[in-house]
């Protein structure tokens, strides 16, 4: 058990700099989840972690010691592979007890250590067959084993889930989360699945090109996105951005679509007329039936989801706006009045970033 | 729905019995152009074979014979034991001592080339080093000059070396192989970055990860190419033939051309057939016992 920290960690392939110094403290047995679309550079962080990759500069700790110089053999890591690399030549058993026989462990207590991670992930009547005896979740849990057998200080997952059908990865996420509490093992997971990440997470790291856009608990980043990006890319469908300018001396927002709103939670910083964001979650767009205050979407999509609707449309403007509905109404060409609520808003800047409350509220 | 039906009238019932009929005559057509191929191909396998059992004035009076005859066992004993001899040369080899060379000289080749090019091929694919393509290019290139190409530098270095008339001197030249290293290249590629990644975790250095993960891996591939490079090295003519003058190093391919005279003595036919056929063994074992392999080589990866 250990803690983890990176400072600073630059790497760049050639002339194309793929990560512009990430910043992260990973506390002892925390499970840090690193999400971000492909080709952000999470899987790069991974391996730099593991010491697959050297990082152009900054450091890497693990429980305080410099690490950054070290061979991945030398840094008591374990990590899971995305097609899990189990060797295909060797049983279950050798696969688990391969590295430990490497690091010269008696074969009493080798043994010991496999039957009891085996126990754990019950595989215990595999550990004779081959991995391709073996099914995608069974690979899985050895894949799992592995890392368990050798107690190390850190857990390096890359993206372990992405291979299996959707109900094997629900299940076997709920698995890895039991599992990595139990053993209380500082674990680095990495994936582009945002349900994943949310679930996975006590602390995500919302990846983007190349940088830490936020650093923050899953209920915080889905709560407080850092900016547009972190706010589309978590949660489904994504978040709705309205173009929109600062009125009211600050106090509110003239949505291109229709009405000007206050803001529910205090006025923002400068002048009249900067051109705003609003971020609004389709689950906070409310129909409203008898029309008050409404703006008229026009329907081109519908999506019936069984307890909910999911809406396409537009709003004056050409402004499209999704909604997620509790009912089954709406049909194609219908209009529907919908309401924004304001204290439902995250406003950000014309360039993406979280803009916050002015911490004076006028009375 | 309703299906349609309707009883099966005299016209489908000569319907399906044509089909029977075009299908067993394009049988029986295929099976007659198999067995055609296999006669041309074991006819003169087989004169060979009778041939080896008759006297040895049957077939130099010109006689082909196709029936065995009654002086088998006394050919292949006289074959095995003493061998067949010409004017060319001053002495019979026996074939057993010529068998010996020519098993010795193949299975080093075999080996030494497999050895090789499994070594450069995994420097190659799995290390970084500078001039790693130049040589992987040199190496490719070397394709281009088969034996025959550099005879006359290579026997100039082997007689610098003093390895003339001499084991070493007859394998040394054919062990280097670029086919192999090739194809060793193309299968390791195909070995995933993740079975590398996962071995460095485990704390595998280099020589471990290639004795523990890609040896067992490459085993079929190994064991397709030992009986091809196996036979390579059997049926090894020219350089034999150059570099070996000492009667006990003679191989069985060149000790039996030199057993066939230029016609001022009668040839003894059956003792150089009855070399033949023993001559012909070897490589038809090899493929025998390794046949399994060498297709689930060529046609399975276990991944």
């Amino acid at each position: 058990m250990a803690t983890l920290s990176l400072s600073g960690i630059r790497k760049s392939f050639g002339q194309t700099e793929v990560l512009h110094g990430i910043e992260l403290d990973v506390a002892d047995g925390e499970m840090i989840v690193v999400v971000g679309a492909s080709g952000c550079g999470k899987s790069t962080l991974l391996r730099i972690v593991a010491g697959l990759e050297t990082p152009t500069s900054g450091t890497v700790r693990i429980d305080g010691r410099d690490v950054t110089k070290l061979e991945p053999a030398d840094r008591d890591i374990a990590m899971v592979f995305q097609n899990y690399a189990l060797y295909p030549h060797m049983s279950v058993f050798e696969n688990m007890a391969y590295g430990l026989r490497i690091r010269g462990l008696p074969m009493v207590e080798i043994r010991k250590r496999v039957a009891e991670a085996a126990e754990m992930l019950e595989i215990g009547p595999l550990l004779e067959r081959k991995p391709r005896q073996l099914s995608g979740g069974q690979r899985q849990r050895v894949a799992m084993g592995r890392a368990i057998v050798r107690e190390p200080k850190l857990f390096l997952f890359d993206e372990p889930l992405s291979n299996l059908d959707a109900k094997l990865r629900v299940q076997m996420r709920a698995e890895i989360r039991r599992l990595q509490k139990r053993l209380g093992v500082t674990s680095l997971f990495v994936t582009h699945d945002q349900v994943e990440a949310m679930t996975l997470g006590d602390r995500l790291v919302v990846m983007h090109k190349g940088r830490a856009a936020q650093v923050a608990s899953p209920m915080e980043v889905w709560g407080v996105p850092a900016d547009t990006y972190v706010a589309g890319f978590i949660g489904s469908p994504a978040m709705n951005f309205l173009s929109a300018t600062l009125v009211q001396g600050g106090g509110g927002a003239q949505l291109k679509a229709g009405p000007a709103l206050p803001f529910a939670d205090g006025p923002r910083p400068g002048e009249d007329g900067t051109k705003l964001v609003i971020g609004i979650r389709p689950e906070h767009v409310q129909h409203l039936p008898d029309g008050a205050g409404a703006l008229p979407l026009a329907v081109d999509l519908v999506e019936p989801l069984g307890s909910e609707t999911v809406i396409h449309g537009r709003l004056p403007g050409e402004e499209v706006l999704v909604a997620r509905l509790p009912l089954a109404a709406g049909a194609i060409g219908e209009v529907l009045p919908v309401g924004l609520p304001p204290a439902s808003w995250h406003v950000f800047s014309a360039e993406g970033a979280r803009l916050p409350a002015r911490a004076t509220a006028p009375a | 729905m309703r299906m349609l039906m309707r009883d099966t009238t005299m016209e489908d019932i000569a319907l399906a019995r044509a089909t029977a009929r075009r299908q067993a005559r394009s049988r029986w057509i295929a099976h007659a152009l198999l067995a055609l191929g296999v006669l041309i191909f074991a006819f003169p396998i087989w004169i060979t074979v009778v041939g080896s059992t008759h006297d040895v004035s049957t077939i130099g009076r010109g006689e082909v014979p196709l029936w065995f005859g009654g002086e088998g066992v006394a050919n292949y004993v006289s074959a095995w034991l003493r061998g067949g001899s010409s004017l060319r040369t001053t002495g019979a080899v026996p074939a057993w001592l010529m068998l010996w060379n020519s098993l010795n000289m193949a299975v080093l080749i075999a080996v030494g080339k497999i050895a090789i090019s499994l070594l450069s091929a995994y420097a190659v694919v799995f290390f970084a080093f500078p001039g790693r393509m130049v040589c992987f290019w040199l190496i490719f290139i070397t394709l281009m000059l088969p034996v025959e190409v550099r005879i006359i530098p290579t026997f100039e270095v082997m007689v610098n070396l003093g390895l003339i008339n001499s084991m070493a001197g007859l394998v040394v030249p054919l062990v280097a192989s670029a086919t192999a290293t090739l194809l060793f290249r193309q299968f390791f590629l195909t070995i995933p970055d993740e079975y590398v990644e996962a071995a460095k975790i485990d704390g595998a250095g280099p020589l471990r990860f290639f004795k523990d993960v890609v040896l067992p891996l490459s085993v079929t591939n190994i064991a397709a190419l030992f009986v091809i490079l196996f036979i390579y090295g059997w049926n090894q003519y020219l350089w034999p033939l150059l570099i070996v003058s000492d009667k006990d190093l003679e191989t069985v391919v060149v000790g039996m051309t030199k057993m066939i005279g230029t016609g001022d003595q009668q040839n003894e036919w059956n003792i150089i057939m009855a070399t033949a056929v023993l001559a012909m063994l070897p490589p038809v074992l090899v493929v025998i016992l390794m046949q399994r392999w060498f297709v689930k080589g060529l046609t399975e990866t276990e991944k």
